[in-house]
């Protein structure tokens, strides 16, 4: 017995057993809900929409790999994240092509060109979603839901009117116009108490992102809360900041700087939602606090303890 | 009376929960059948080796001096067996160094040294005793203990006495509270009476409920004890992590306790002084946790100092399957032995066998700064900066850092969802930052 072969590694010799793949696991299956609701509202369509930009998604990831003879890294599951937040980000009548292109674009250009997961500086999902509301104009034109008669996006519809006519409980459930992931809050929110409890996520980056982006609505609009609970319940708030903002890789690591970034994305939305030429304003908040990190981290670093001169 | 020591703290610092496993919380120490041999490694304390004073050839019985303590930090040796001194040699350390061991091959007598009780009348009485009987920090550190008080007694505010236990598996310091209370009892009453200590903290984990509730006992009498139970957080038992939570005193970086005015001091280690002092015998024993996922039946082991691990896993049935991983000490922060053939040290507090299956290294993928790390690490550090500029060899940039401050509890380890080998890469850039510094401070 003594002769066999003892292993000798360095301290801690025990894991807690987190990975990154049961990281991006949790994320998916807290993604399901609002999979299965954006499917019902916005039929079979929306489905073959999400199976495109995952399948494309993984697909890119291991070609570059193969073509730069780098380790395969899709078995860490986050190309397959990324597709179906992308999906979930685009109406469900796109033309395939376009998401095609959108999930190249997000894993190949956003991710590997920068080294690969962990190495990106913006959200590879957000990027591809503005970088296609540039690009094509489809993305302008949100599908709605199968029976609806509706023809404008709740938020389109402010932009046009000032006011959003759908009824709160339509808000809440997803039955109205918007891409296939963002309508049904009720779906959102699940999936965000789901990452809470694995403790994937902590609360204060969403609850900060939502509470500024309601506080600040509700002053825009004179203290009017039904109006203001409208407008957070309408586009892409809720998806944005409980699924997107709160990415690992380009999101503060404390809890001091996930407050901050959250409450940044939370008036840049609003700002651009009434002021700006676009209707919807989450991504390009989210993407602006994206290159704000590593200033936010710095700002927010934990001061070592015992660290002052004596 | 109970809660005097304790002072509020605003906040508490950041820590992990870590599995407990205490599965040998409940058994009581048994004290193992005397090995064939023991070998005694002349380094079982930080500081000098000691020097031999025995020959191949001499017998010795229990508590026969056979190294004698060489400088200011250092500790004296006795022999754990009654037996002949058989070989002095060289013998590895886990560390790397080679350092010369002393071998006994027990005659299975047990036959004790002729022992005098120390006569202590005063503090310089008592130092030298603790100098005598050879007792270094139990815990794990293994830092001479005389050495420790040997201050101005005007400067110790508080003496914290630590029976955190954090680590999982280790049970040795929690079964010595219970079963050993009146020698812990016994060295407090030395420390007030000779060194007029006003203040005494017990410490303990709050889910050691047995061990509170046998310190309050000899606490129950007495004005000046106060037992502290802690939250069961990893790392509870760090030195600076007790101070601050029990005193609220912060150890500045580079300082000792007692700069601060506290001495922190193990349980089990003062359960020895207060055995000691009561009978004379120095330290030749002690109890070791043996456990981990390839042992048969899991125990508290009360073992000579020199035993082979060896002897003491067949002493605790074995194993139940081929170990892969061996372990001085906790998981945490416990180091793998190369072979079943090291001896138990003075400071060895649990010796943990895993399974080929346990021991497997874990895959590392890339870091997705998740900041698991930062927020977990105690002392506020970066860990994940740390690693790159360690990796980048920025040096300036590791000092700005503070990884000196790092006590490698390896908690920014247990939770990297990529395996990142953050503890390793630590211990190695401490090393390269305190090189870089001597080198420039030579420089100017």
């Amino acid at each position: 017995m003594n002769n066999s072969l003892l292993n000798i590694t360095a301290s801690p010799h025990i894991h807690s057993h987190h990975s990154t793949r049961n990281v991006m696991l949790d994320v998916i299956l807290a993604l399901l809900p609002t999979t299965v609701a954006g499917v019902i509202i916005f039929g079979m369509r929306a489905l073959l929409v999400v199976a495109v930009c995952v399948f494309t998604a993984i697909a890119s990831e291991f070609v570059f790999n193969l073509a730069v003879k780098k380790q395969q890294t899709i078995d860490d599951l986050s190309a397959i994240v990324t597709g179906l937040l992308l999906a979930l980000n685009l109406p469900a009548n796109i033309p395939i092509w376009q998401a095609v292109v959108g999930s190249v674009f997000a894993i190949v250009v956003v991710k590997c060109f920068f080294g690969g997961i962990g190495k990106n500086i913006v959200n590879p999902a957000i990027t591809a979603r503005v970088f296609m509301l540039i690009a094509f104009g489809s993305m302008a034109k949100a599908a709605f839901p199968v029976d609806s008669v509706a023809s404008a996006t709740p938020l389109a519809e402010a932009a046009e009117t000032g006011a959003i006519s759908t009824s709160l409980w339509d808000l809440f459930i997803g039955n109205h116009g918007g891409t296939i992931g963002e309508t049904c809050t009720l779906a959102l929110i699940l999936g965000g108490i789901y990452l809470l409890l694995r403790r994937v996520i902590q609360w204060h980056l969403p609850v900060a992102f939502i509470g500024t982006a309601y506080i600040f609505t509700l002053i825009l609009v004179d203290f009017d809360f039904v109006a203001a609970l409208s407008f957070i319940l309408s586009g892409g708030l809720f998806i944005g900041a409980i699924y997107m903002a709160t990415d690992y890789v380009t999101s503060p690591a404390t809890s001091w700087g996930q407050l901050l970034f959250g409450a940044g994305c939370g008036i840049f939305a609003v700002i651009i939602r009434h002021f700006g030429q676009y209707p919807e304003g989450v991504s390009f908040a989210i993407l602006l606090m994206n290159i704000l990190t590593p200033y936010i981290d710095i700002w927010t670093a934990r001061k070592p303890f015992g660290g002052k001169k004596a | 009376m109970e809660k005097k020591g304790r002072t509020s703290m605003a906040f508490s610092l950041h820590g992990i929960h870590v599995p407990h496993r205490k599965n040998t919380a409940n058994m009581v120490a048994v004290r193992m059948n005397t090995p064939a041999t023991v070998t005694i490694p002349m380094v079982m304390h930080i500081g000098k080796p000691a020097t031999p004073v025995v020959k191949v050839g001499d017998h010795v019985d229990v508590g026969t001096l056979i190294a004698e303590q060489n400088g200011y930090i250092s500790s004296p040796i006795y022999a754990s067996v009654s037996g002949k001194v058989t070989k002095i040699a060289d013998t590895l350390l886990s560390n790397g160094s080679m350092v010369p061991a002393i071998t006994i091959e027990s005659d299975g007598a047990m036959t004790s040294a002729a022992l005098e009780i120390p006569k202590v009348d005063n503090r310089e009485d008592l130092i030298a005793a603790i100098k005598a009987s050879g007792i270094v920090g139990l815990g794990g550190a293994g830092f001479p203990t005389y050495v420790k008080f040997d201050v101005d007694p005007e400067r110790i505010e508080e003496l914290i006495i630590n029976g955190a236990e954090c680590e999982p598996y280790i049970t040795s310091d929690t079964r010595t509270m219970i079963d050993n209370a009146y020698d812990i009892d016994f060295a407090i009453k030395a420390f007030k009476k000779h060194l007029g200590i006003k203040k005494i903290i017990i410490a303990i984990e709050n889910n050691k409920k047995e061990a509170i509730a046998a310190m309050r006992d000899i606490a129950i009498d007495d004005g000046d004890i106060s037992v502290v139970p802690l939250k069961a957080v990893y790392p509870q038992g760090g030195e600076k992590v007790m101070i601050y939570h029990t005193t609220g005193k912060v150890v500045p970086g580079g300082k000792l306790p007692i700069d601060v005015g506290c001495i922190v001091c193990n349980c089990s280690t003062m359960a020895a002084i207060g055995r000691y002092l009561a009978t004379g015998m120095p330290l030749v024993e002690r109890t070791v946790t043996v456990d981990g996922s390839a042992v048969a039946s899991p125990k508290n082991v009360v073992a000579p100092i020199g035993t082979s691990l060896a002897d003491v896993f067949e002493f605790a049935g074995g194993f139940s399957s081929e170990p892969g991983k061996v372990l001085y000490g906790g998981p945490m922060m416990g180091i793998a032995v190369p072979s079943l053939d090291v001896p138990i040290l003075k400071n060895t507090n649990a010796v943990l066998a895993f399974n080929k299956k346990d021991s497997k290294p874990r895959k590392m993928t890339p870091c997705i700064r998740c900041g698991a790390c930062t927020n977990t690490c105690p002392f506020g550090l970066n860990p994940a900066l740390i690693l790159d500029a360690y990796e980048n060899e920025n040096m300036e940039m590791l000092a700005k850092l503070r990884v000196d401050l790092c006590m490698e509890c390896g908690c920014c380890a247990y939770g990297c969802p990529a395996n990142r080998p953050i503890m390793q890469n630590h211990k190695l850039a401490k090393a390269a930052l305190r090189e870089y510094l001597a080198k420039e401070e030579n420089s100017k």
